[in-house]
């Protein structure tokens, strides 16, 4: 990363993009319409941007599709854990600030270039997931959703503004295939039995046993592999989480 | 959008004119207009005005309709309101057996195919529900509730149609994006269960409506945008089976050359049982009739059907399910600088044959004011007015078109206050 050489946001010791750069205001309000592309359908998401190692451009119509997707993936701690753990599967992560997104995108390009052949799978978008999610990925195209330390909005007038609420739980179930797990986690209480209660009571997801949530590696990172996560955990700070299983509505 | 834009867009009314709407019963046996808040019915049947009956707790409404519909049986009618009212009319005795209280602005209705379920979306992008079960004259007073059906995440719906079959429930938005729902058997519990994404418009989607024949009964969907295309689609997949740049083909086939610029589609009528249909384009004085080949799944523009005289730019369109006429109405609300608030004109297509698939229009006749069901009687009831003077109606035509504009086009921000909203933003202001 020679021409980050005197690029004051880019750390000298470890080439990693520094977070201090790319502060941003802690929430932002997903109702506003900001001014970035959103592509017209998924046929429309250009893979071989996003995932240059693995689908090239002249294989417009690969079938490998994007598996994967962290809803609101902040500085992208959970992408960058799943990347070795399923180096097989594409995943993006979805963020609503420019800021930050760019902060991710540089991150996974500095590790690419720090680990050849790593950190192929991951890349990131800004978009607002709230609106746009259909314009992204087809009918059954994903296989795990993640909504980790989504903002609270406590004001009641604001719950509309939440990533989990009955409607657009009813997109999710959408783009998620049968089988398809949705995790979700918050130290904020509130919102924790708020997301379970959207969840519980939506006809087309079930709730996963101790025992299958025992058998799935991807649980542990829940709490440890994001920002957020580690930022509760330093404050010793409880965490709740709802993990749901897409099923198929019963006729 | 902001919630305070869309809160704020509450309160202005002033700059939002609203378009004149028409439809046409089922079986022709009325045609209804609606203009600002007035709603008018002539009784093609009787062959006379209807005066409306509503002793609901709040009669009649107060602001502009912004939708009106017939149910598929014939026997209700359904208006809805700026005033946030939804009021559902008995066509027999032309009472108001309910008057829905909405929380937001009312944008689109719809009624199921079995009459029972009345759906309504609102400016925020929420569709409701209300069950009619046990709704009869008696209970014309009952205050009905409406249940959440589904929604599209804050944006406007502009569109709901209930495919042919029942079975689903479409609904378009301002975000250029058409769903399919499955429409379920407890629609109070909500509409989990999405069939399919229509995504291929590339600005909002400004009308829906579905084309079906005995030989493809479960219908396919027509969109109309302000991309200047209508697209055909397959509801089962979402995928695209045509694309009309109808904008272009207006300018192209229309003699004495169209607006430039704005293309704008602002309504779409199918032709029961056949497969026309009818398309009004803003800025376009008349209509453009397209051909849809179900079985080669291709939409073909056949011509434009020009008016002359007159600056009529229809903004509704209306057609009975065994009719032979296409029904037209261009007008507005709250004309500036006129007395006459509730302009209206109708016109009237004669000529679409019943299951003549070969039809290409050219039977097409434009029906003049004396050859109109119920003539001179049906134009004072449904325009107001007899005649409508040339230079009122150019200004309802400029109206019309900056409404259209108004409605659907997203508000944008200046360029300096874009950078005035940034600069206020934590997030842009890098600490060093
Ligand atoms: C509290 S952070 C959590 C980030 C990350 N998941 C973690 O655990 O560290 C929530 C993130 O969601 C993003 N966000 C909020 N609403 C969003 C939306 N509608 N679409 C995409 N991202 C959104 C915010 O910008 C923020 O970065």
């Amino acid at each position: 990363m020679l021409e980050n050489e005197s690029n004051p946001t880019i750390s000298k010791s470890t080439g990693l993009p520094r977070k201090r750069f790319y502060r941003a205001r802690a929430h932002s309000n997903p109702l506003s319409d900001s001014h970035f592309p959103v592509p017209i359908s998924p046929g429309h998401v250009d893979y071989s941007f996003h995932y240059p190692q693995l689908v090239s451009s002249d294989q417009a119509d690969s079938n490998k599709k994007i598996e994967f997707a962290d809803v609101g993936c902040g500085f992208g701690g959970l992408l960058i854990s799943l990347s070795t753990l399923f180096p097989e599967t594409l995943m993006i992560g979805m963020e609503l600030r420019d800021k930050v997104t760019e902060y991710v995108k540089e991150r996974i390009s500095a590790l690419r270039a720090t680990n050849p052949g790593q950190y192929q799978n991951i890349s990131v978008v800004r978009t607002n997931s709230m609106k746009y999610i259909p314009n992204y990925f087809g009918k059954g195209q994903l296989s795990k959703m993640f909504f980790l330390f989504p903002d609270p909005h406590f004001k009641e007038k604001n719950h509309r503004r939440r990533v989990i609420s009955p409607h657009l739980l009813d997109e999710y179930a959408y783009v998620l295939e049968i089988g398809g797990i949705i995790y979700t986690i918050t130290d904020v209480e509130e919102l924790g039995e708020w997301m379970k209660a959207c969840l519980a009571s939506h006809p087309m997801f079930e709730a996963l046993t101790e025992e299958e949530l025992g058998a799935d590696p991807v649980i542990k990172l829940l709490s440890t592999a994001t920002e957020e996560g580690q930022k509760v955990a330093r404050n010793g700070g409880q965490t709740f989480q709802a993990v749901y299983r897409r099923i198929a509505p019963s006729q | 959008m902001d919630d305070t834009q869309i809160e704020a867009g509450e309160n202005n009314k002033d700059i939002e004119v609203a378009p004149a709407l028409i439809s046409v019963h089922p079986n022709q046996n009325s045609v209804a207009v609606a203009v600002g808040s007035d709603l008018r019915i002539f009784d093609l049947l009787g062959g006379r005005g209807v005066s409306l009956v509503d002793d609901s707790a709040q009669p009649f409404h107060k602001d502009s309709i912004r939708a009106i519909r017939y149910s598929p049986n014939g026997k209700l009618l359904v208006s809805a309101a700026d005033d946030k009212l939804v009021k559902i009319w008995s066509t027999d005795s032309w009472r108001c057996i309910s008057s829905v209280c909405a929380e937001k602005r009312v944008s689109a209705v719809a009624i199921s195919n079995d009459g029972l379920y009345v759906c309504f979306a609102d400016k925020f992008g929420v569709v409701w529900v209300v069950g009619l079960h046990e709704l009869d004259g008696n209970e014309s007073l009952v205050n009905r509730k409406a249940a959440p059906l589904l929604a599209h995440y804050c944006s406007i719906i502009t569109s709901l149609e209930f495919s042919p079959d029942g079975q689903f429930i479409v609904s378009a938005d301002r975000d250029f994006k058409i769903r399919v729902t499955v429409f379920p058997k407890k629609p109070l519990d909500g509409a989990h269960e999405i069939q399919s994404f229509c995504l291929g418009h590339t600005e909002f989607v400004s009308c829906l409506a579905f084309i079906c024949t005995v030989d493809y009964f479960l219908g396919f969907l027509v969109s109309g945008s302000g991309d200047s295309t209508v697209r055909l689609w397959d509801i089962t997949s979402g995928s695209l089976l045509d694309t009309c740049e109808v904008g272009a083909k207006s300018g192209l086939l229309e003699s004495n050359g169209g607006d430039e610029g704005c293309y704008t589609v602002s309504d779409l009528c199918t032709i029961p049982d056949g497969n026309l249909i009818a398309v009004a384009i803003q800025g376009l004085r008349g209509v453009m009739l397209l051909c849809c080949e179900l079985s080669s799944k291709t939409l073909n523009a056949i011509k434009v059907v020009s008016i002359m005289g007159e600056s009529f730019i229809p903004t509704s369109l209306g057609s009975g399910s065994d009719a032979e006429l296409l029904w037209m109405v261009t007008g507005v609300s709250k004309l500036s600088g006129s007395d006459c608030d509730s302009l209206a004109r109708v016109r009237v297509l004669s000529g679409f044959k019943k299951s003549n698939p070969d039809s290409d229009g050219h039977e097409l006749t434009l029906l003049g004011d004396d050859e109109l069901p119920g003539s001179v009687k049906l134009l004072e009831k449904l325009q107001g007015s007899v005649t409508i003077e040339e230079n009122v109606f150019l200004a309802a035509a400029e109206a019309v078109k900056t409404a259209m504009c108004n409605l659907l086009i997203k508000k944008q921000y200046t360029m300096e206050k874009r950078e005035f909203r940034k600069r206020g933003r934590n997030d842009r202001k890098i600490k060093q």
